[in-house]
């Protein structure tokens, strides 16, 4: 299979996805000529026109609220937000319009939208105002979709499935997994949105890891493997949430950690493990373990940051640090 | 421009000397960037000098300004020190926000500057909530609110003008026509000619002034604060400019011309004055070259300030966050 980087592999789903149906379009700031901001949408507009692939204005909030309409009306809109950062110019859109059609309008009709966004970056010390991993703000607005691109494999799949979905779906990618490669089969081919991966499988200790987190905890399972059998788990997508795969997991190896880059308050991974201790009480060793950002913005300082963003060493501590391993 | 040049001769000079000293300084972070001593992103206004100055001239400590991420020469011109800039770009505990801000959200509320900001047009709705505060306290300050015309295109600054006239809040709004938003030419995302319309809206004067004249900003700038500061509300300032530099250090700005640019340079604020100032007289050549070293050494101490600092303590990034630890 050949390799790809993230960033590819998000360009070839686009791609393939607008060839197959007139009636998909991609929307953003700087996503045609320009080829997005991350270089993601290069090429569409010379393959498909600015009709199909459509530079707008600055102004999320019409972005994604004409997604929202138009998606009621018969198109599947796949809007690109530069930043999740920006989506809080567009919550109204998601939280108050898209999300409650289907159900406020009596079930009949659909709003067949894919926000792409990017998640994260503290890497590139863009500071509090862009780096936020948001995808836990949208898990808790009814109606929405939340998948999570972890893997290029992952992202060709998943938002091949997204766009295709007749719901609304917040797609996160992330900005230091862009260039990451990985192995995308060249044909056509879509993941299941709700389908959890074991990414590595293990005796000892269960890490479900999203994004770069994801990729963190695989290294460490790879270092630790002589003394620790890790097994990782990519959930994919935190909406539907594919609970009986963590669960399977849990009872295996009594031991969990979840790790997500957003805000442990209230948020994804909290959530995860709530589940998990919920549903597999009985297996576990000790409590689930969350491994997320404390309540507080992300800074700007490369010390600062450092100490406020989770990696690869906060992920081994806690695997040593787990009860009888 | 001899009449003016004659009118205001001395205020033209030291206008001259502080865009001298906007453009040294960023001049400067181009190449710190450049050698990878800078985290994250920057956004230069190499170009703009003249708007910050000749807006930021015609107002005092006391005063507001919002700003945007491109907010070093609004800084500079607010009266903020380079020294404590630069340690802020540096990440740095010396810096204004102790390194937790970085280029683009650079503030000292204490010093009426309230924030750079990474949030397209979120600046416009801080400087009617500054107006809104003014108002309250009966005080006669003004908020300068400095926006890229790309964040014409966000509701939320439509939002903000219409509050501010509605309430005739001592605002002036100044636009910062710098023809792109990012990669995509102003003409592409707005279907306006000329913003001046815009104010017409709101039922706020509004004129486009050459943003490459610091004069002719200040002129218009002053004439907004002083209509402000009387209780007649706010104005609505289109300075047409440009940026030399891409949208951030770095950009390959393949969505636009080298003549294009030539073509600005030749407008230059600062070549442009500093050569009226030494025809008419009133500068010789050695007070220009005075000026201009001395905008260098200024900022190779900030540079030097910058790099002595330490980075803050690990704990600070927890610290801050609510008033009282919660
Ligand atoms: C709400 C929001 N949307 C998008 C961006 C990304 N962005 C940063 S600067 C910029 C262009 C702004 O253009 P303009 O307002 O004209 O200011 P200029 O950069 O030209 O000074 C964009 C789109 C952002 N920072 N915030």
């Amino acid at each position: 299979m050949p390799e790809k980087s993230m960033r590819h592999a998000i360009n070839d789903a686009l791609s393939e996805e607008l060839a197959r149906d007139d009636s998909a379009y991609l929307i953003g700031e700087d996503v045609g000529k320009p080829g997005g901001s991350f270089a993601v949408t290069r090429g569409l507009h010379d393959e498909f026109g600015g009709d199909r692939v459509i530079d707008t204005p600055i102004s999320e909030a019409a972005i994604v609220g004409s997604s929202a309409g138009a998606g009621l009306t018969g198109s599947r809109p796949i809007a690109e937000i530069m930043y999740a950062d920006f989506m809080g110019l567009a919550v109204d859109q998601v939280m108050n319009q898209a999300g409650l059609f289907k159900y406020m309008f009596g079930g009949d009709v659909s709003v067949p939208i894919t926000i792409r966004t990017v998640n994260g970056g503290p890497g590139s010390n863009a500071a509090a105002q862009h780096s936020k991993s948001l995808h836990g703000l949208f898990m808790h607005m009814p109606g929405i979709r939340v998948v999570l691109a972890n893997t290029p494999y992952d992202a060709k799949g998943l938002l091949k499935s997204a766009i295709r979905s007749d719901d609304p779906v917040l797609f996160f990618e992330h900005m230091e997994l862009y260039n990451r490669e990985g192995e995308v089969p060249e044909k056509s081919y879509t993941l299941p949105l709700g389908e959890a991966a074991v990414e590595r499988e293990g005796a000892d200790v269960t890490v479900v890891a999203t994004q770069k987190m994801l990729h963190h905890a695989l290294n460490v399972a790879s270092s630790v493997a002589g003394n620790i059998s890790v097994e990782v788990i990519n959930p994919r997508t935190l909406k539907p949430l594919d609970i009986d795969t963590l669960i399977e997991s849990a009872r295996k190896t009594g031991r969990v950690i979840v790790a997500d880059e957003s805000v442990i308050q209230n948020g994804p991974a909290s959530y995860i493990a709530r589940r998990i201790e919920e549903e597999a009480f009985y297996h576990l060793e000790a409590p689930v373990e969350v491994i997320g950002v404390d309540d507080t913005p992300i800074p700007f300082s490369p010390p600062l940051t450092e100490a406020v963003v989770p990696d690869a060493s906060d992920i081994e501590t806690a695997i040593r640090e787990m009860p009888r391993i | 421009m001899p009449d003016e040049v004659a009118k205001h001769t001395e205020q033209l000079a030291d206008q001259l000397r502080e865009m001298i000293l906007i453009r040294e300084f960023e001049t400067r972070v181009s190449s710190l960037f450049e050698d990878n001593e800078l985290p994250g992103f920057v956004h230069l206004c190499l170009g703009q000098e003249a708007v910050a100055t000749g807006a930021c001239w015609t107002i005092g400590d006391k005063d507001y300004i919002t700003s945007t991420h491109r907010g070093h020469g609004h800084s500079i011109a607010k009266g903020l020190e380079p020294d404590r800039m630069m340690a802020e770009l540096f990440g740095k505990e010396t810096g204004y926000c102790g390194g937790k801000s970085g280029s683009m959200h650079i503030a000292d509320v204490s010093q009426g500057m309230l924030g750079a900001n990474g949030i397209v047009g979120a600046g416009p709705s801080l400087a009617a909530g500054a107006g809104l505060s003014i108002e309250q306290s009966d005080e006669d300050r003004v908020c300068l609110s400095f926006f890229g015309e790309g964040s014409m295109a966000e509701g939320v600054v439509h939002e903000s003008m219409n509050l501010a006239g509605v309430r005739d809040l001592p605002v002036v709004f100044i636009c910062e026509n710098n023809q792109y938003g990012e990669m995509t030419p102003a003409a592409d995302q707005h279907n306006v000619d000329g913003f001046e319309a815009r104010g017409e809206v709101y039922d706020m004067p509004a004129e486009t002034v050459d943003g490459m004249s610091v004069h002719d900003v200040y002129e218009a700038t002053a004439e907004a604060v002083e209509r402000a500061r009387n209780g007649s509300g706010p104005s609505l300032i289109i300075c047409d400019t440009y940026r030399y530099h891409g949208h951030y250090e770095g950009d390959p700005t393949t969505y636009r011309t080298d003549e294009e640019v030539e073509q600005w340079r030749e407008h230059d604020p600062i070549d442009t004055l500093e050569a009226s100032l030494v025809e008419g007289g009133h500068l010789d050549e050695s007070e220009v070259e005075a000026i201009r070293s001395t905008a260098s050494d200024r900022i190779d101490e900030a540079v030097q300030f910058a790099r002595d600092s330490d980075y803050p303590d690990e704990e600070t990034a927890f610290e801050g966050v609510y008033t009282e630890e919660i």
